[in-house]
């Protein structure tokens, strides 16, 4: 190998390297601009999807058991948990087990508690009231996987 | 039933996956893995070496099967994290070939003629490409058992007792067992050593995690004003000098400070980002001063300082004789002219003279001297990319650490879950401070410590934690970047019913 080759080579490596760190710094930067695509893609969608539901929905909404809950709007939108069983106070205070963060909820606003595999949904004497589908919650109502829970702005769901 | 805290982060994220970029800059790495090997083998031998093909091929296909891992069970994840661990991993990897005479075709020449050589001691290519193997499965096993980072959550009490644990091992055990080079960090069975800091590092930083996250309203809460700074309350103060006097101890058994400095950095860095209050970092950066001021009663730190302030009389060996230090090898010769031996900074001056062989541009793969510095495969391998990339090249290696923090940051500012958040911005800011203590002492801005460097050095308990660590930040990101669930049922539909 002649010298020159050799720093030819030298040089080379260290463009290819830079050009690694050229092409991730990319690689984030276009990151950055996906985000903004992406949120615009979701805002006109949202008006086709009712369209489309009624048949997604359909078979999910028959009776199975849910594995967890899922807030879907709201302060806390995205937020999920594993039902373990265990009773769910859901509310604006500390002291519950899913706080919701919603101004519009009571300190201890519902509940959501299972029997023999069944989950309920109960108001615990709220102000604005618990919805689930459209009805208003007046005493412990069964809720099925899919069916939307209405808490103030909050909106939660059971999933399998 | 654990409650759940959100918080609205807004921080810009892509929520789609990202598999062709990822996918990219994986071959990316592997073609620069590849190029360094072809490199030092015609620079060395005069043709492309033969263990460019089989340790290319091993590279790369790990990296091809943890790509696919990552593809199947965190889509959402980062699409650099891989690329830039591969590529440190891999352009580690050259180097360590670089240096290991064994895979030279001249040293095979001169052995087969008959002529007497004596290999470079203690490096291998081979042994670093298995450990890279093991991490790499424990890298998929991390992403496949933690599925979601609050599961550690659960057990941060046993996990942070294992790791002080391990973390203090070491300085217990008799030196024979522990010891080398001074400092006290290896527990050696048989032919295995393993640096049990390493793995204590990631444990603390979960353990911290979880610690901070259920007392951070307590500690964020203000005791006495003075003038701008708000001091936090006295019995708040217990943690922070628990953990001054744990890392104290560390320095005291284990004579090593670099894992001191790294633990106590970490937990005043955490106790920040949770209570993001200034003041903790002031209160921290007086205990470090205080430390600073304890820590040169310890004959190995001091010797380390010295050495640190002024390299050139300890060259090889610096003896004191009626006061005045002089260089003096061997041993013997200090000893027999009725002076004292201090310490040798042979190493560190050949690194630096390492690195001023090689300058802006260096001297290219496979055409410098970097063997002669002692380690130069393992704590001194930034010196002997130094020498052989240059600063050019070594500036590269350095921004590739800084994505992976930017980008370990960046999980943690994007996820929601506050555990998660703690961890990430932890486990980040652990490996940043990794790479400052290690190429910070190799380029003499502060004292040197027996540090590895992540990915580069060939060491088999560094190669693993930081694989695991990379799957922690690999599984954060994915949480943190995954689109919030779409309402499955729209409120004003639901009275429609397909009985069809």
């Amino acid at each position: 190998m002649n010298q020159l080759t050799l720093t030819l080579m030298k040089v080379a490596f260290l463009a290819v390297l830079w050009l690694f760190v050229i092409a991730a710094v990319g690689v984030i930067r276009a990151d950055l601009w996906g985000s903004k695509a992406a949120a615009k893609a979701l805002r006109p969608r949202k008006a086709p999807q009712p369209a489309r539901q009624p048949k997604a929905a359909a078979p999910r909404a028959k009776r199975s058991e849910p594995t967890k809950l899922v807030i879907t709007q709201g302060a806390r939108a995205g937020t999920t948990l594993d039902l373990a069983g265990t009773e769910i106070v859901m509310g604006r205070g500390n002291d519950v087990t899913l706080p919701l963060g919603d101004d519009y909820s009571s300190g201890r606003h519902a509940r959501l508690f299972s029997q023999n595999g069944q989950w309920f949904v109960e108001d615990l004497g709220s102000t604005n009231g618990t919805f689930l589908g459209r009805a208003k919650v007046s005493r412990p109502e069964p809720v099925s996987v899919g069916v939307q829970i209405r808490i103030g702005k909050t909106v939660i769901e059971l999933r399998k | 039933m654990s409650s759940i805290t959100t918080n609205e982060a807004g921080i810009p994220v892509a929520t789609h996956p990202r598999r062709s970029a990822q996918l990219a800059m994986l071959i990316f790495a592997m073609i620069i893995t590849v190029a360094g090997f072809a490199q030092v083998g015609l620079a060395r031998d005069g043709h492309l070496p033969v263990g460019m093909y089989g340790y290319g091929l091993g590279l790369g296909l790990l990296a091809a099967g943890a790509y696919f891992v990552v593809v199947r069970f965190a889509p959402y994840a980062d699409p650099l994290l891989l690329p830039l661990a591969v590529f440190l991993n891999g352009i580690g990897l050259a180097m360590i070939y670089r240096l290991d005479l064994n895979t030279s075709q001249d040293m095979k020449d001169a052995i087969a003629a008959g002529k007497k050589v004596v290999p470079f001691n203690g490096v291998s290519t081979s042994a670093q490409l298995e450990w890279t193997a093991l991490g790499m499965i424990f890298f998929v096993v991390t992403l496949l058992v933690m599925r979601d980072v609050k599961i550690v959550q659960r057990y941060i009490y046993t996990i942070g007792a294992l790791g002080l644990f391990f973390l203090a091992l070491p300085g217990f055990l008799p030196s024979s067992i522990s010891g080398a080079l001074g400092a006290k960090i290896w527990i050696r069975i048989g032919s295995i050593s393993i640096q049990p800091g390493e793995f204590s590092k990631l444990a603390l930083v979960a353990f911290f995690a979880g610690y901070l996250v259920n007392k951070r309203q307590a500690l964020s809460i203000v005791g006495k004003k003075f003038g701008p700074i708000n001091l936090p309350r006295a019995r708040d103060l217990g943690p922070i000098l628990v953990i001054w006097v744990i890392c104290l101890g560390v320095l005291a058994l284990e004579n090593d400070f670099g894992t001191a400095i790294l633990f106590f950095g970490l937990f005043v860095s955490m106790l920040y980002i949770a209570t993001e209050r200034f003041e903790w970092v002031a209160i921290g950066a007086v205990l470090l001063a205080c430390a600073s001021l304890l820590a040169p009663m310890i004959p190995h730190v001091s010797q380390r300082i010295s050495t640190w302030l002024n390299p050139q009389p300890y060259f090889d060996g610096g003896c004191r004789i009626n006061g005045k230090i002089v260089n003096q090898t061997p041993l013997a010769d200090c000893l027999h002219k009725g002076g004292q031996y201090i310490a040798d900074s042979g190493q560190l001056m050949r690194g630096l003279f390492s690195m001023g062989q090689g300058g802006v541009l260096g001297t290219g793969l496979g055409q410098g001297q970097p063997w002669r510095t002692p380690l130069a495969y393992s704590d001194f391998i930034v010196t002997s990319f130094g020498e052989e990339l240059g600063l050019t090249g070594l500036m590269v290696i350095l921004l590739a650490y800084a994505l992976i923090v930017q980008r370990g940051m960046k999980a943690a500012v994007a996820t929601k879950d506050n555990f998660a958040k703690l961890f990430a911005g932890g486990v980040s800011f652990v490996f940043a401070l990794q790479v400052f203590v290690i190429v910070g002492g190799v380029t003499r801005l502060i004292p040197l410590t027996g540090l590895t460097t992540p990915f580069l050095a060939q060491g088999g308990s560094s190669l693993l934690a930081n694989w695991i660590l990379i799957a922690i930040l690999i599984r954060v990101s994915d949480t943190a970047r995954r689109p919030a669930p779409q309402p499955i049922q729209d409120e004003g539909m639901t009275q429609v019913v397909n009985t069809a």
